[in-house]
């Protein structure tokens, strides 16, 4: 029985394994690994059809149920879309990386990190409580962190996994308190059940800053301005990574989080304006610097932020549809929505392809700038096919399915002049064009991945290896995702009905029948505003591609040449140097003064808490008569006590201690404690030994000069600690609260046949406490041998560290 | 009786506690000795003073001392003693290896 639990585990129980298949056939790992993504693949695309009647499945099983945390997953079309995408590229990332890295690699490490990742992901898409979501949200970004710094002896896979690591963590930080805002504004952590209470919440004044938090989170993962800059630097990561990771699927849970929280937030006119203004920012944003890219990855990493952008900025656009409820223009507005689905499906296949390609590039001739690169047509065919399919769907060309994504995109940017709602005025008006720039621009990065690498004039002696075809188990998976954007143009409607009706269902929970009232995704549609408009993108990016070298310098001018780069690695030296900065103030390297702050609150701690409970109360009628006898020990001990302070002969020290010592004994006496007294008489003498021993070897005591300062401060803390154990001593005694269980001891002959009281609670009533005692002497005793006798040899001396 | 040791107790913690603020290894190894020792006797005072006899079953007296502070006083000088010679062989090795038992000297010592 598969069931969507099990889809979630799968990848993480399979992960396990991988170590010890490993070891035991370290070339068929990606094969044994391959299963996993295929099965659950099929097992998912087996449920199509029920979904796409409307069926959703739900299991829950209680995970804390005290905190209202319970393991709900959840499956709808939406979801089912995302889970068919990590499944579906993974299975074709998984078999490309088999071909793509070398058997010298550490694959347990990376087969080990790439299905932690589905795992997680699977988990963020079926997850329908949002503690359980954020689990699995922040497991991606761990391994999106691992698989980045997969090549850690780079410096900067490092740089590039530590930066991706802190921003999407900190969106994740942001997203969980959002979250923790809705359930204590409906009480609930589930996604479904808040979206059903949104009625009641949206006067609520956590509601907004809820909403902004949770899109911070979106933003930081789906790359979005300004959060964008970790993706470009994320490329570090071997290409199947970047293929999968970066493009396909774990940049794409921001949008899925959007997707699914429109239920909730959409029809606030903060949530429109936000989510489609930075999406359609970045969407200009990530074209118009990838074009200046000269490294075919770093280009590719623009793009799928522009693209991601775009996504983004449906979504936004869409979520008017819930302003006014169910009627006509709604069905308007979430034809946005529509077009974000179905282009984030094209993406996952162009783009995917893409990366696989210069992969492909890379591995073969050494390298991916596109200065060095040209006229790979002839050695590359299949790539150069392939790499002309997916840059042609990216730029919008029929035949291809971002040609579909691309025209609805444009519909729905043009729709948004018609909004009545929100205030939007002519603002409206400034969505279709910066679409319209961005797609000029992604027309002409799309060009250049296909022209400045397979066409012009090859250079071999730029390039480390010779250019040769790459082999056919190689190609075999961007051949596929090639053949889907050439299938997906011819036969958009089977896509549609199948999956992208059911999960405007999913987005819409409140407007029933919205799938249905969809169109069908037409090829030709006759010549409106949209065509026109990819019309003059092809001819405005022609001109721009051909005349780019008369304009490139356009990226020195200075607004334009900013990066936000600068400011995040400007941010990070100063959080460094402020937190050594801070440390060093009061990490000194110096027993006293750490001691003066454990003393210095212990002190406030204990004072505090007194005073606060008023437990200054002493009872002094229970006390037993003293003896003159006792009286002189007292003043002895006080004596010597101080006069230790202000003595500075070594021996003298050590007598007064032994003196201190021996005191003590005597009082045992007088208590009634002969085991004490006799113990106690024992380690004194060994003690006093062990002190004139050593102090053989330590030099003599210096007098001490301290500043005056200094020991006012010591004195003054020494006096108050021994004022605040009297006091707490005082306290104590004067308020027994509960009956001593002394008692209880007092039957040790029947309890245990011992007739010594002390003897029987050491070796009997609490003995493991005896034996650990033990240990503590032994370990003692193997740190005293061990500093005495080893010694580092001479040439251990010399070693440097 | 109770009060007066307790008190002697507090004079005992200021001691230790200056000692321990000071700069020489020794003062500090010979402060955290006399924290001991004032411990104890606090340990002792809980558990109430000259109220019984000596806990030994078959001694004439019904009464006895509270055996429990008795026996985790033990405890508590047998662990006092180990910690003592230990920090006495750290002392007398950190000597041996940078030449000086001065706290304020010893700040940032490479081999640390």
């Amino acid at each position: 029985m598969f069931t969507i639990t099990m889809a979630i585990f799968i990848p993480f129980l399979a992960a396990i394994f991988v170590p010890f298949i490993y070891k035991w056939k370290p070339r068929a790992i990606g094969w044994f690994v391959l299963i996993f993504p295929l099965l659950l693949f099929i097992g998912l695309a087996r449920l199509i059809p029920a979904v796409a009647k409307g069926d959703t499945i739900s299991h829950t099983f209680q995970w804390i149920p005290s905190a209202d945390i319970h393991f709900t997953t959840y499956l709808d079309g939406l979801s089912l879309i995302f889970g068919l995408l990590i499944t579906g590229v993974g299975s074709l990332v998984i078999l490309y990386s088999i071909y793509y890295l070398s058997s010298r690699e550490s694959l347990g490490h990376f087969y080990v990190y790439l299905l932690l990742f589905m795992g997680a992901m699977l988990g963020v898409v079926f997850s329908d409580n949002m503690m359980v979501l954020y689990v699995f949200w922040e497991l991606t970004s761990i391994s999106s962190f691992l698989l980045i710094a997969f090549w850690y002896h780079r410096k900067q896979s490092r740089y590039g996994a530590q930066k991706s690591m802190l921003i999407t963590v900190s969106g994740g930080i942001a997203m969980l308190a959002g979250f923790i805002m809705l359930y204590a504004m409906t009480g609930s952590f589930s996604i479904r059940e808040n979206i059903a209470a949104v009625s009641q919440i949206t006067d609520h004044v956590l509601f907004i800053p809820a909403m902004i938090l949770v899109l911070l989170g979106a933003f930081t993962k789906s790359a979005q301005f300004p959060f964008h800059i970790w993706l470009p630097d994320a490329m570090e990561a071997p290409t199947p990574v970047s293929a999968y990771l970066h493009s396909a699927t774990m940049v794409k849970a921001g949008i899925y989080l959007v997707a699914r929280f429109t239920g909730v937030f959409g029809g606030d006119a903060v949530w429109f304006y936000v989510v489609s203004s930075v999406g359609i920012f970045t969407l200009f944003w990530g074209s118009f610097n990838a074009v200046r890219q000269t490294d075919l990855k770093a280009l590719l990493a623009y793009s799928t932020i522009s693209q991601l952008g775009l996504v983004m900025s449906l979504f936004g656009l869409g979520s008017a549809a819930l302003y006014e409820g169910y009627s006509g223009s709604s069905v308007v507005y979430a034809q946005a929505t529509f077009a974000a689905l179905f282009h984030l499906l094209n993406h996952s296949t162009f783009k995917g392809a893409l990366f696989m390609v210069v992969g492909i590039v890379d591995l073969n001739v050494g390298t991916r700038d596109v200065r060095r690169l040209g006229g790979l047509m002839a050695f590359m065919p299949v790539t150069f096919t392939i790499a002309l399919i997916g840059s042609f769907s990216m730029a919008g060309l029929p035949p291809f399915n971002g040609f579909l994504s691309k025209e609805m995109f444009f519909e729905s940017m043009i729709a948004v002049r018609q909004l009545e709602f929100f205030s939007i005025g002519s603002w409206g008006t400034l969505f279709p064009v910066l679409a319209w720039i961005g797609s000029v621009f992604t027309f002409v990065y799309s060009m250049i991945i296909v022209f400045q690498t397979f066409f012009g004039p090859h250079q071999p002696e730029r390039l480390d290896r010779k250019a040769h075809e790459a082999p056919a188990g190689m190609l075999v998976a961007p051949s596929i995702l090639g053949l889907l954007v050439v299938a997906i143009f011819f036969f958009p409607n089977v896509v549609n009905d199948y999956l992208l009706r059911p999960a405007m269902a999913a987005v819409y929970p409140s407007l029933s029948g919205i799938g249905e009232a969809m169109p069908k995704i037409e090829a030709w549609h006759g010549p409106n505003i949209a065509l026109w408009m990819t019309v003059g993108v092809i001819v405005v990016g022609i001109l721009l591609y051909v005349s780019f070298k008369y304009w490139r310098s356009m990226y020195k001018v200075e607004p334009l040449r900013w990066s936000l780069d600068s400011v995040y690695n400007g941010s990070l030296t100063m959080l460094e140097k402020g937190s050594t900065l801070l440390t060093n103030r009061y990490m000194t390297g110096y027993l006293r003064h750490y001691l003066i702050y454990i003393f210095g609150f212990f002190l406030l701690a204990v004072a505090g808490t007194m005073t606060l409970v008023g437990g200054v109360s002493f009872d002094f009628s229970n006390d037993s008569p003293i003896e003159a006898n006792e009286y002189i020990l007292v003043s002895v001990m006080m004596i010597t006590g101080i006069l230790m302070i202000f003595i500075s002969s070594r021996v003298t020290v050590i007598l007064l201690n032994g003196v201190l010592g021996y005191s003590i004994a005597l009082f045992f006496v007088i208590f009634r404690a002969p085991d004490l007294a006799l113990t106690q008489i024992v380690i004194e003498t060994v003690t006093t030994a062990l002190f004139l021993l050593c102090f053989y070897f330590l030099p003599e005591m210096k007098k001490e000069k301290p500043a005056r300062s200094s020991k006012v401060v010591n004195g003054i803390i020494a006096i108050s600690a021994g004022v605040i154990v009297t006091v707490l001593g005082l306290a104590v005694q004067g308020n027994k609260m509960f009956d001593s269980i002394a008692s209880y001891f007092e039957n040790a002959y029947e309890l245990t046949g011992g007739k010594n009281i002390v003897n029987t609670i050491l070796g009997d009533f609490r003995a493991f406490d005896t034996m650990l005692e033990v240990v503590v002497l032994f370990i003692a005793g193997l740190g005293v041998y061990t500093l005495v006798k080893l010694k580092p040899r001479k040439e251990e001396r010399d070693l440097e560290d | 009786m109770e009060t007066l040791i307790t008190i002697l107790v507090g004079v005992l913690v200021a001691v230790a506690v200056y000692l321990l603020l000071s700069r020489s290894v020794i003062r500090i190894i010979l402060g955290s000795a006399v924290l001991s020792h004032a411990i104890h006797l606090l340990l002792m005072v809980m558990g109430g003073l000259k109220k019984g006899g000596v806990p030994l079953i078959g001694e004439e007296t019904e009464n006895f001392a509270d055996a429990l502070p008795q026996a985790l006083i033990l405890t508590a000088i047998v662990i006092s003693f180990a910690v003592t010679a230990f920090l006495l062989v750290l002392a007398y090795r950190t000597y041996q290896e940078a030449g000086s038992d001065d706290l304020q000297e010893l700040r940032g010592f490479k081999n640390e």
